[in-house]
């Protein structure tokens, strides 16, 4: 039996090191290599995890959670942060979910970026991707946390910006990383916070003190959980800092898939679902995690229902469902949350490759509007689109969307800090999910040709999206009948604080499931049956005004602009030489001004300076005679 | 004998470069080469030796010295030839022989004309920076303090860019004037100290006795400050440090961000604070808003410069003042993380020069408007000049993180509200080293300049070399700080025990 | 033998003076401004002249013999110097030798 203890660094380590070979060697190895270093490494701390999560599974550790600490990283005056990671069954779930949708990602990759260039460049920025994401969620060490923060965000970067060449992916890129930055500002103040108040960084030691020190409500529990917030609200794309993730599309595909989808913008739920405590202790700051994602998924999903390019419905509906997270975060729903993680990790990967597949397939086409029909011409793609969108709008009892979505509705609708009003915006989200789920599908797929596709994808790229598939329907059912899931959780997390348990939720269910299925056929309705009713809504005078506001993501990235853009680039700008140097060359310039003065003295002509003599002479002798 | 090692090889070195230049200007590089070798080895095996040795840092102020040197030179004034090491003198002096090294392999092939020169130029800056690292003597250290000046003056006066004695006048005089300021304050402490004490004496160690009280102390100590802030820079006498910088060699630039600014730092640690601590304590919270400022502006500063040498000018002046930050702050976390920000700064920012030096070299110009896309050409350099961004913009992983993570860490506790403007400073460095990145080697590229010039050639071997063993320094030190940190514990300890009896951390 | 009064002496001495630096002023030609300069000279030795017979010293005519070694010097070097000007402008006028001004 091998210990558990001492193998958990394989799972970052792996991807570290296929990232290091492509990073050093990757322009000299052939293709196939590549593909192999990079899809095998991810393999690699696939089975690892599996492996972990096993032995995790038939023989839990004491204490539900295995720790390695490999050294020491920092010491100095009591601040000893380690490196160490820290494997309990939230993390198991995170590790889990990131390799298994991590290595199909990758195995799709390999087809989908054949005939680029960067190939390896690619290899090596998604594996470096992967084991950065791995150690955040392993870390046991707020530092160490941090790391892999910043470093999923710094891949994030390089891969929205990986065709370099255009100048609208650098901008998107680096609108990701300045404005995930912001957050992950107030998070670094957050531990600064944390460190000077309880002295620890280590997330459980300093669970334990923070609940030991801080009353709930006490205004350090507030301040330290509000900064965190403000990290995960960077990350997780939530408001006001969502701004980034609809340009972030601008990268390759699987990129989408993986980082702007699956894992790393849920790398904000799962810290709050890691420091969860701190958020239980400011209940207040509680609240605003369930406002923030009511909000969000709303705004996000009015905006995914007006959009025009298949991937960016796409990413305003990521930011709606990790609005739901959040939602569930708020009302203290942990391992709903984490459930909903996982069963949109799995559809919304499918569906980021499956469009994919058809943008490939159409040429880099990314405007649905001049897609259509590709019903036919893509059959496999179509069923597993059609499947993951069905996940995605919940169909009731069939799919993994519909088990986890209606578990949180219910958590909120039941929890003591919930209540029907978040509810409602919860429902309501819901319909339009399944709206604009099927809007995509049936514009896309259905109706006339209007583009012909080429090719069909091969092997590597249609396997995983099969076994994505799968997932996405039968993810559900490691929560009912039984509640295996969010019982394998129950040690991380303590229950929801119910108000009224007593009934319902069969109720809740029966409206849920109406409510999607109602979405769907009202999607039918409006753009596929008679799509002139669509047309005319908006191109009436107050339609078009919500239209364009809605296309425009609200216009947040309008105001951003005016406040915060506009004002810091007119800043660099006006003073580009310095307006201090200023100073200095006045004292220049008036040095120069005396020296012109005295020059004219200097006229080179003797009797000038003779007089010049003589009258000095003569006030010399005048003040010593006169005093 | 073991410490004047440390300025008799550079200096040796340097006339032996300068005598062999003439005709063999390789042969030039190569002794200057050797003489920076030899010295950073000598440095090193003092490290291994220091290992070994017991600290006894016994925390009442009194510093642990690992060697002390002391000749009489002029008894009847009290001036000595005194020189010691401690940890902190020892991290300085590995790093100013680390970038002497990187300066000259950077510039081999870049500097032709008058090359055995430019080495003694080169080395005697080196000279008066170690001395400056060393001297215990306040006399020898402003002997020292102004035998930097000089050969920095040459070295962007005759090897710099088009704009070149402008920038290296204003250096001179901004340094000086300050330097005369430090010479009335150090003129000041002798005195008053004679007239105490009855000694009249220029050693540290005495003076350091020697507890002032008062507005007199005050006063003095700002003229240390204002010598040491116009090095740093602090916000407000910065403004030579663009020119400078913009306009001096590759290896000029290395050696003033990298070092030069270092002894402005330097200064802080081992003088104003030890020898005046409650009138720094007083001063604290203007340094601190001082450093702030620095940090906001520098960064604003930086990402609306055209000229991609000043860009990285100016983030010094941001980065420097998380040191000034640190420092005045005032605890174990904060000191320690400045002394980190001192040496990884001087790594990242002296690689940073080299690659404008070297992108110089290939297209001729600074102006990033005339680059870009230059990642499909060089991608060699596009990836090194990003991991420096990275570094730059303080990446958990590599050292500038840890350095600027600590010292927020430690000013928070200090002042919440300064911690908390002073992170902001994240952004802003993410804006400016992305767009380094952005605007050199991302974009479509700009056919003009590529006609003109041809395709610039990627990292040779030797500057992969060069940039390899930086990028290898910043990662040990991103992953292991440990070695930094046990070093410089007790020296650091005893500053902030005089700066701070009562406070623990 | 009546001493003439120290007043008178130091009138002409200051007269003298007052003359040498007028043409000093006045004059163009460099050879007129040489002579105006030795006027002032022997004023100033006239001056030490008088003062030593008022206080019966020999250091007066100690000073004025030491005013004539320099007016010598001063001459040859301002003729020299003329000698050139000439050579070099072809003239004497000192307006025209204005090259110096900064």
């Amino acid at each position: 039996m091998i210990a558990m203890n001492d193998m958990l660094w394989i799972m970052p380590a792996a991807p570290f090191a296929g990232f290091l070979v492509l990073a050093l060697a990757g322009s000299r190895l052939p293709r196939k290599w590549i593909a192999a270093v990079g899809a095998g490494s991810v393999g690699l701390s696939m089975f690892a995890a599996l492996f972990a999560g096993c032995s995790f599974m038939s023989a839990p550790p004491g204490m539900h959670a295995y720790v390695q600490v490999l050294r020491t990283w920092i010491d100095v005056a009591g601040f000893s942060p380690k490196i160490a990671f820290y494997l309990d069954p939230l993390s198991v779930i995170m590790v889990l979910v990131m390799t298994v949708v991590g290595f199909l990602i990758h195995l799709y990759s390999a087809g989908f970026m054949r005939d680029d260039e960067g190939y390896a460049r690619f290899f090596a920025y998604m594996n470096l991707f992967v084991g950065s994401m791995l150690t955040l969620v392993l870390a046991e060490d707020l530092l160490l946390l941090y790391l892999g923060w910043e470093g999923v965000g710094l891949c994030s970067y390089l891969l929205i910006g990986f065709w370099y060449k255009d100048e609208v992916n650098g901008y998107a890129a680096r609108k990701a990383f300045v404005v995930t930055r912001v957050g992950d500002t107030a998070f670094a103040i957050g531990l600064f916070l944390l460190y000077s108040n309880l002295g620890t960084l280590q997330i459980q030691e300093l669970m334990y003190r923070a609940g030991q020190q801080w009353a709930p409500g006490s205004v350090l529990a507030v301040a330290a959980a509000a900064l965190l917030l403000g990290g995960a609200v960077g990350k997780s794309a939530q408001l006001p800092l969502q701004t980034w993730l609809p340009d972030a599309m601008a990268g390759p595909t699987p990129v989408s898939a993986l980082i702007h989808a699956a894992t790393m913008v849920t790398a904000g739920v799962y810290l709050i679902a890691r420091t969860h405590v701190l958020f239980t202790l400011a209940p207040a700051v509680q609240a605003a995690v369930a406002v923030i994602g009511a909000a969000t998924l709303l705004l996000a999903g009015f905006s995914a229902l007006v959009q025009s390019d298949l991937k960016r419905v796409l990413a305003y509906s990521t930011i709606s469902q990790i609005g739901y997270m959040f939602l569930a975060l708020g009302v203290g729903a942990w391992s709903a949350a984490i459930f909903h993680f996982m069963t949109h990790a799995f559809f919304k990967a499918l569906l980021f490759l499956g469009a994919g597949m058809v943008i490939i397939s159409l040429h880099e086409e990314h405007n649905m509007f001049k897609m259509g029909g590709l019903r036919t011409q893509l059959p496999l793609v179509y069923r597993t689109f059609v499947i993951g969108a069905l996940s995605l709008s919940a169909l009731p009892l069939l799919t993994a969307g519909f088990y986890s979505k209606d578990l949180i509705l219910w958590e909120v609708w039941s929890s003591k800090s919930g209540g029907p009003l978040l509810w409602a915006a919860g429902l309501a989200g819901a319909l339009l999910t399944s709206l604009y789920s099927f809007r995509m599908v049936f514009i896309t797929f259905f109706g006339e040709a209007k583009t012909k596709a080429g090719g069909k994808p091969g092997m590597s790229m249609s396997v995983p999206v099969v076994i994505l598939a799968v997932l996405s329907v039968a993810g559900g059912f490691v929560e009912v009948p039984v509640h295996f899931f969010t019982g394998f959780l129950a040690p991380a997390f303590p229950p929801v604080q119910s108000a009224n348990k007593a009934a319902g939720e069969i109720i809740l269910q029966i409206i849920a499931g109406i409510v999607s299925v109602s979405g769907i056929v009202l999607a039918w309705f409006l753009f596929l049956r008679s799509p002139h009713y669509d047309k005319t809504l908006s191109q009436s005078g107050f339609g078009s005004l919500v239209h364009r506001l809605w296309f425009a993501g609200w216009g947040f990235d309008r105001l951003y602009d005016v406040l915060i853009i506009k004002p810091f680039l007119w800043a660099a700008k006006v003073n580009r030489d310095d307006f201090i140097d200023l100073i200095y060359l006045g004292v220049v310039w008036t040095s120069a001004g005396i020296n012109r003065f005295l020059t004219f003295t200097q006229s080179g002509k003797v009797r000038w300076y003779v007089t010049g003599v003589a009258i000095g002479a003569i006030v010399i002798l005048g003040i010593v005679v006169l005093l | 004998m073991i410490l004047i090692w440390f300025i008799l090889l550079p200096l040796a070195g340097g006339v032996a470069a300068w005598l062999t230049g003439r005709r063999y200007p390789l042969l030039s590089r190569c002794v200057a080469l050797l003489a920076l070798i030899l010295t950073f080895g000598h440095a090193l095996s003092l490290w291994v030796r220091s290992t070994g040795i017991a600290w006894t840092g016994n925390g009442d102020g009194h510093r642990a010295w690992l060697y002390d040197v002391h000749y009489e030179w002029i008894p009847q004034l009290g001036i000595s030839f005194h020189l010691a090491i401690d940890g902190l003198s020892l991290l300085l002096l590995l790093l100013s022989a680390f970038l002497g090294i990187m300066s000259v392999a950077a510039s081999w092939t870049e500097i032709r004309d008058r090359t055995g020169f430019f080495h003694l130029q080169l080395l005697l800056v080196l000279t008066g920076i170690n001395g400056v690292f060393l001297a215990m003597d306040l006399f020898v250290f402003y002997f020292f303090w102004e035998l930097m000046l000089v050969p920095m003056y040459f070295l962007i006066d005759l090897w710099g860019h088009e704009n070149r004695h402008y920038a290296a006048v204003k250096f001179f005089i901004f340094t000086q004037v300050s330097g005369l300021l430090m010479l009335i304050a150090i003129l000041g402490l002798y005195f008053m100290h004679g007239a105490a004490t009855g000694l009249y004496t220029f050693d540290y160690m005495e003076l350091l006795r020697f507890q002032m009280k008062g507005s007199a102390s005050l006063w003095l100590m700002l003229g240390f400050f204002i010598a040491f802030a116009v090095k740093l820079p602090v916000v407000g006498v910065h403004t030579w440090l663009p020119d400078a910088h913009t306009e001096a060699p590759t290896a000029g630039s290395v050696i003033l961000a990298g070092l030069l600014l270092k002894t402005g730092a330097y200064g802080l640690l081992r003088f104003v604070i030890p020898l005046f601590p409650a009138a720094s304590r007083d001063f604290a919270q203007v340094a601190m808003i001082l450093a702030v400022a620095g940090i906001l502006y520098g960064a604003v500063m930086a990402f609306g410069q055209t000229d991609l040498k000043r860009l990285v000018a100016y983030t010094s002046v941001s980065h420097m003042g998380f040191v000034l930050l640190g420092i005045y702050a005032g605890n174990m976390l904060s000191m320690q993380g400045a002394v980190m920000q001192i040496i990884c700064h001087g790594v990242s920012t002296g690689a940073l020069f080299i690659i404008v030096g070297a992108l110089q070299e290939r297209i001729h110009t600074r102006d990033m408007s005339r680059m870009g896309g230059l990642w499909s050409t060089v991608p060699r350099m596009g990836a090194v000049t990003l991991f420096f961004a990275l570094a730059s913009l303080g990446l958990p992983g590599l050292g500038n993180f840890i350095a600027e993570f600590l010292v927020l860490l430690g000013t928070y506790p200090a002042d919440k509200i300064i911690a908390a403007i002073a992170s902001t400073g994240f952004i802003g460095a993410a804006v400016y080293s992305l767009w380094i990145v952005q605007r050199v080697f991302h974009g479509a590229g700009n056919r003009a300049a590529s006609e003109r010039d041809g395709r610039p050639t990627d990292f040779s071997f030797r500057e992969m070399a060069v940039m390899g063993v930086m990028m290898l320094v910043l990662l040990w030190l991103g992953l292991y700080p440990q070695a930094v940190f046990d070093i410089a514990k007790h020296p650091v300890e005893s500053i902030r025990f005089t700066y701070a009896p009562g406070d623990n951390r | 033998m009546t001493a003439v009064p120290v007043e008178h002496g130091l009138i002409l001495a200051g007269a003298l003076f007052v003359l040498g630096m007028l043409g000093v002023l006045v004059r163009r030609s460099i050879i007129f401004m040489l002579l105006s300069v030795e006027i002032m000279l022997n004023a100033a030795g006239v001056a030490f002249v008088v003062a030593g017979s008022r206080w019966q010293q020999p250091d007066g005519q100690v000073m004025f013999i030491f005013i004539l070694a320099v007016a010598a010097a001063e001459v040859s070097v301002g003729l020299a110097l003329a000698i050139r000007m000439y050579h070099k402008l072809k003239t004497l006028d000192t307006n025209a030798a204005g090259r110096m001004k900064g």
